[in-house]
């Protein structure tokens, strides 16, 4: 087991506060009238992964890019751009059903393919050009659903996100299969170990021969592909192309990847430790929702986890340096 | 017959010339000590026979064949490797993924599948080629990172040499290692003489360039200016050349 967790990167810690959160969330939450506690309930328990499986494609989407020391802060707003563009096509224009599936998926490639061609050819830092298109991609989703919900998603659209076949909610099928593709690709194909060398030393991509700029490229191109993935989940779930979908989700898909043992400054990164991560993020939020704290409040945890997990980690990396 | 063969090689940087017109030889098997001050060319040179840079004019053969217009991967195929003097290793990767990065042997599952990386295969011919270098490393399974700065290099010469290349280029492989250390790298090149492996030795140590290699050639201002046997010459004489003193 232990090496098992070596091996695939995922850190024990991650794992432990994973238990320990829910531990406190099973103590803290409140009772129901059968006298459980609602956060043991299996519907609870669904309503947790339900809601980590959208930002959780969105972390592998960032645990690429951050594995190969780059980082992709439109993750949200792609989201929500991909949310409207799918439905759109479908209720606006009254195209077939699965034209929201290939408008959702393409407008989050093309926006991750325009940041990578950006950071790419113009040489301008990724940090700078995601920023950017966080700006632009928000603004495109309103404009193009003119700032309102799109409603009204055809049946087969719905069973994306609302269906239960085998009980369980058909997001959690999609995510498991997106995860379980990455990790495939990340941890044992050329392009995976090619994206951490880059992430870890560039130079030693670029001396052994690596085609650097079409890495980029691709990854950014697959973070963006995974907003459009997670987008039509969102739109599936809430019946709506939601322009305001996603929003501030880069914090909780970047919080995830990292506290899920994914190196911010590149060289490291794990798919199953980033759904470990997302998993804590989804248990944090929900337990904090069952207490009834303000989501107000929500937002300050969310970001203090982020920086203390960066933290954590410097401290833990100099601690060997000094060894 | 010389294994590699540049003539007239000139390169300038827009106004500035860097090389002009350097010719040199080096036969299959031979150590040759590049030496000279800091700014005589001598990094441009190399990355001229890599194929980093282009050449602006002159010719360069390898292994008989013209390869003046050939890109570096190109020339890496055929058989000319370099190590840098910052090894441009992937500290956080294993060393058997680093010895192996950028050529990774892959198979499919059942045909179907993109391709993945052989990692048992990788694991296995890395050791292979650790024990064949006859270097102790604690494990192929451990961060490069967490090795020394001797078995650092030793693992940057084991990726030069892990797909037969008939000329590896290092550029100041013993400079921040300990004593022990450069006698493990000089033996290595002397093991890879052995094999028929040709060396271009760069180094500002000329106690190790005198005990690794058997011609040095000295590299002033852009120009071959001295092109000497060991056993014919000594250090102060190749110093002179160094500085300018000579003649």
């Amino acid at each position: 087991m232990l090496k098992f967790l070596e091996r695939t990167h995922v850190r024990v810690e991650s794992l432990a506060v994973l238990l320990a959160l829910i531990i406190v969330m099973a103590f803290l939450s409140p009772v129901t009238g059968s006298g459980v506690r609602v956060f043991l309930t299996a519907n609870n328990f669904f309503n947790i992964i339900l809601a980590s499986a959208t930002f959780g494609i969105l972390a592998i989407g960032a645990t690429f890019v951050i594995s190969s020391a780059g980082i992709d802060l439109s993750l949200g707003s792609v989201l929500g751009l991909a949310s409207v563009t799918g439905a759109a096509l479908v209720v606006t224009l009254e195209l077939p059903w699965y034209f929201a599936i290939i408008g959702s998926l393409m407008a989050g490639a093309a926006a991750g393919a325009v940041n990578g061609f950006i950071i790419t050819r113009g040489h301008v830092p990724a940090f700078i050009v995601t920023l950017g298109m966080l700006g632009i991609a928000r603004g495109l989703a309103l404009i193009i659903s003119s700032g309102r919900g799109i409603y009204g998603l055809p049946e087969e659209i719905l069973f994306l996100g609302q269906a239960r076949p085998f009980g369980v909610p058909t997001p959690v099928f999609i995510m498991l299969f997106v995860a379980l593709a990455s990790h495939y690709v990340l941890a044992h194909t050329p392009f995976g170990h090619h994206t951490l060398a880059l992430g870890d030393n560039e130079n030693s991509a670029r001396a052994t021969g690596i085609n650097i700029r079409r890495q980029r490229m691709m990854l950014y191109t697959i973070s963006g592909l995974m907003a459009g993935i997670a987008g039509l989940i969102f739109t599936a779930r809430v019946n709506t192309g939601d322009p305001t979908a996603g929003l501030n989700y880069e914090l909780l898909a970047i919080t995830a990847a990292i506290i899920g043992g994914t190196n911010l400054f590149g060289g490291r990164g794990s798919i199953l430790g980033t759904m470990i991560g997302a998993l804590i993020m989804g248990v944090l939020q929900n337990g904090l929702n069952l207490m009834a704290v303000q989501a107000y409040y929500q937002q300050m945890a969310i970001g203090a986890v982020l920086i203390a997990a960066v933290w954590l980690d410097q401290i833990r990396t100099r601690g060997r340096s000094l060894q | 017959m010389s294994l590699l063969e540049l003539s007239g090689v000139e390169k300038s940087f827009g106004p500035v010339q860097v090389l002009h017109g350097v010719n040199l030889s080096v036969a299959a098997g031979e150590v040759v000590g590049l030496v000279g001050d800091n700014g005589a060319g001598k990094s441009t040179l190399m990355k001229t026979i890599t194929g980093v840079y282009t050449t602006d004019s002159g010719r360069i053969t390898f292994d008989d064949q013209d390869v003046t217009g050939r890109d570096p991967g190109e020339r890496r195929e055929r058989g000319i490797e370099m190590i840098y003097q910052d090894l441009a290793l992937a500290p956080q990767q294993d060393v058997a993924n680093n010895i192996f990065l950028g050529r990774e042997p892959t198979k499919r599952f059942l045909g179907i599948l993109p391709r993945f990386v052989d990692k048992a295969k990788i694991d296995a011919q890395a050791q292979e080629m650790i024990d064949r270098l006859g270097v102790h490393v604690p494990s192929i399974q451990i961060p490069v990172g967490m090795l020394s700065g001797g078995q650092q290099q030793t693992i940057a010469i084991a990726r030069a040499l892990t797909f037969k290349p008939k000329l590896v280029i290092m550029d100041e492989p013993t400079a921040a290692l300990a004593v022990r250390e450069v006698e493990s790298v000089l033996n290595l090149i002397r093991q890879m003489q052995e094999e028929g492996i040709a060396t271009i030795l760069i180094s500002h140590r000329l106690n190790d360039v005198f005990e690794a290699c058997g011609r040095i050639v000295v590299l002033r201002r852009g120009n071959v200016i001295a092109d000497l046997k060991r056993d014919e010459t000594d250090m102060a004489e190749v110093v002179s050349y160094i500085v300018g003193a000579h003649g």
